[in-house]
């Protein structure tokens, strides 16, 4: 009897983190090659509502998935080009791309709000694993987003500290001075790692409209972009503690809607949904401080542009 | 990068032509691609821009709501520029407008026997120190640990948010009011005069007042030599003894206390109460209006009028069908293209391939 209360909101926390995980993957990716891409949030609803419209159009989750990656890479893409050839301002840059994403979303979207997607992505059982007692319930009875966030973590993880490719990912964000000087294209580098973190976040916009929700609503991801972003101090930048980061704010996120269907509990809803805001800040003081004491921090080079002709 | 086809070349002055040149082109070029959007889902661009130009300028109804709606902007994007200036990127004007309304409210409806002289008084006190203290939470730990606060000062924008809809639709609701999320009207007393006929409220003089104060402070007082520099050059402001963490809760406390007197603004001189929904995101135009006015406050004021026409056409389409986030959209894209038209004021730009040095 306990244990099926643990079970459900342990899995509901998995849910709910998995949108989170997805764009903090994406913003490790950028932010560890040096750039700090703000319009996470923006990017998350290019790829929700290009996803959503792709998917209730063909009636195929997977096209809308893959339209979502595209859609929000390309809106990676432009601020790349800004922030990277142009060498426009980070920060105003990511906040223009989430004005830019938020609107552009709400524009496409308009005809699509309320309107039923006809296959969304389901939850599968993996047989064997899924009838393993407590942890196959839990973990192993979610749609296919899910199981791919699985994988794609320990990839990743692999990718930074075991790979030649990774070593020059986090040597362009810590010195690219260095990087370059040792001939890699500082420049091709962090375009591909800035577009493809874009396509991450899109992916956790999409998970959101295909198969979390499954429905288009304006604003939808409602500040999980920059809690993704606040995520990634808390993970410093690590794709593992990203993972149990997310969990935990899926959990809150879980816990809200589930003390709100709770009607003993008085406590009005607008307090509890302040709850997952106030907890980012909460814990993005405690792990600043943690990374102050322990002398761990963000990427080097991050946000600042690169320059050649000021070595 | 070296022989490729684009090359740019340091300019040692920003040009001041491209200074102007820059943002009326980003304009234009952001009205070339809401206009392929509008063309791609049905509608007629040129139309859709002329009757939003029409609702603007045709009337004075519109013009007059054009001022009205400049008024919070101004506020708004005066409070984000001084921030943005020390490199504090405070994009929580959002949160401390509600939370300057809050306050504001909170005075009106508390004590409705007040008389004006008292009353619009300590209600701008109210909403100046509300807005200020919730611009206060974030620079703190800035301040103290470096904590970022671009997520802090955005996280407290949902949190003032609702908080203001906890009260409007719960305890603070007027229960003659249909429902609707709203307060009970504030007494007479608690209103700010009107230029008669239009809804132009004494909040616009608060404006200008503000922005001649803060030029004033920026550019002939020691503590806003202090901010620029600081914002110009963080190490040499260290190395001239400037206090950095002093200055970055005093400017976090200014911002914050423009943005309250913006939400102040808004519930004395427009609707005479609290609701929901106070503000359709004056807070974020904020920020592109700083930057576009490049932090200056005669600019600011000058642009916050060009995107609360923006504002006010995109209300006049929304009948014919235009989806409101057309307004949004144009922003975005405006801010993206200046800049990315900014690195044209500090280099010149070569076609073709430049000389070996």
């Amino acid at each position: 009897m306990e244990n099926s209360v643990w079970i459900a909101a342990l899995a509901a926390a998995i849910t709910a983190g998995t949108p989170i995980l997805y764009a903090a993957l994406g913003e490790i990716l950028a932010e560890r090659a040096g750039v700090l891409n703000l319009g996470v949030e923006g990017m998350m609803l290019v790829g929700a509502v290009s996803g959503f419209m792709v998917a209730v159009r063909t009636g195929s989750p997977w096209l809308g998935f893959l339209v979502a990656l595209l859609a929000a890479g390309f809106t990676a893409a432009i601020f790349a080009f800004l922030t990277i050839t142009l060498r426009a301002n980070q920060v105003v840059t990511g906040l223009a791309l989430t004005i830019f994403g938020t609107g552009l979303s709400g524009f496409l979207g308009k005809p699509y709000v309320g309107v039923p997607l006809p296959v969304s992505f389901k939850a599968v059982a993996i047989p064997g694993l899924a009838n393993i007692p407590f942890i196959g319930p839990v973990l192993f009875r979610h749609d296919p987003l899910v199981y791919l966030t699985y994988i794609l973590v320990p990839c990743l993880w692999y990718y930074f500290y075991r790979t030649r490719p990774g070593l020059n990912l986090r040597a362009i964000g810590e010195n690219p001075a260095a990087a370059d000087a040792l001939g890699v294209n500082v420049f091709a580098l962090r375009y591909l790692y800035v577009i493809m973190g874009g396509m991450l976040a899109g992916a956790g916009g999409a998970f959101l409209s295909l198969a979390y929700a499954p429905s288009w609503l304006e604003n939808m991801t409602a500040g999980r972009g920059w809690i993704a972003v606040a995520l990634v101090i808390f993970a410093v930048w690590d794709p593992v503690k990203a993972l149990l980061g997310s969990y935990l704010f899926g959990g809150v996120d879980a816990l809200t809607y589930t003390l709100q269907a709770a009607t003993k509990i008085s406590i009005p809803s607008f307090f509890l949904k302040m709850l997952p805001y106030v907890l980012t800040l909460v814990v993005l003081i405690i792990a600043t401080r943690q990374t102050l004491v322990k002398h761990i921090g963000a990427p080097g080079a991050l946000s600042i542009p690169y320059d050649r002709e000021e070595r | 990068m070296a022989g490729s086809f684009l090359t740019w070349e340091k300019r040692l002055e920003p040009s001041r032509v491209m200074v102007v040149i820059v943002p009326v082109l980003a304009v234009f070029m952001a009205l070339l691609v809401g206009g392929i959007f509008l063309a791609a889902t049905g509608f007629s661009p040129l139309k859709v821009y002329q009757d939003m130009l029409n609702g603007v300028i045709g009337s004075k109804y519109g013009l007059s709501e054009t001022v009205v709606k400049a008024i919070p902007l101004m506020l708004t994007g005066l409070g984000v520029s001084i921030a943005f200036r020390m490199l504090l990127w405070n994009i929580g004007a959002e949160g401390q407008f509600y939370m300057g309304a809050f306050g504001a409210s909170w005075v009106a409806l508390t004590f409705p026997h007040l008389p004006a002289y008292i009353m619009l008084p300590a209600m701008l006190v109210a909403g100046v120190i509300m807005g200020g203290l919730w611009a206060l939470l974030p620079a703190l730990p800035r301040a103290k640990w470096g904590v970022n606060e671009v997520i802090t000062t955005l996280m407290l924008n949902y949190v003032a948010i609702l908080w203001v809809d906890y009260l409007v639709y719960g305890p603070w609701k007027d229960p003659k009011g249909f429902n609707f999320p709203l307060t009970a009207p504030f007494s007479k007393a608690a209103t700010l005069p009107v230029i008669a006929g239009t809804r132009v409220h004494l909040g616009l003089v608060f404006a200008l007042v503000a922005a001649i104060l803060l030029a004033i402070t920026l550019w002939r007082t020691r503590w806003g030599y202090e901010i620029r520099v600081s914002g110009e050059s963080p190490r040499a402001a260290r190395y001239a003894g400037i206090k950095i963490e002093r200055n970055i809760i005093l400017v976090m406390l200014l911002s914050g206390a423009l943005a309250g007197l913006a939400g102040m603004s808004e519930v004395a001189g427009i609707t005479h109460r609290l609701q929901h929904g106070i503000s359709p995101g004056y807070g974020y135009t904020a920020i592109i209006i700083a930057w576009l006015a490049k932090l200056h406050p005669a600019a600011i004021i000058l642009v916050s009028f060009f995107f609360s026409g923006l504002i006010v056409g995109g209300y006049s389409v929304q009948t014919a069908g235009v989806p409101a986030a057309t307004v949004s959209m144009l922003q975005g894209a405006i801010l993206f293209f200046v800049l990315g038209g900014e690195i044209l004021t500090r280099y010149r730009l070569h076609f073709g391939r430049k000389e070996a040095k």
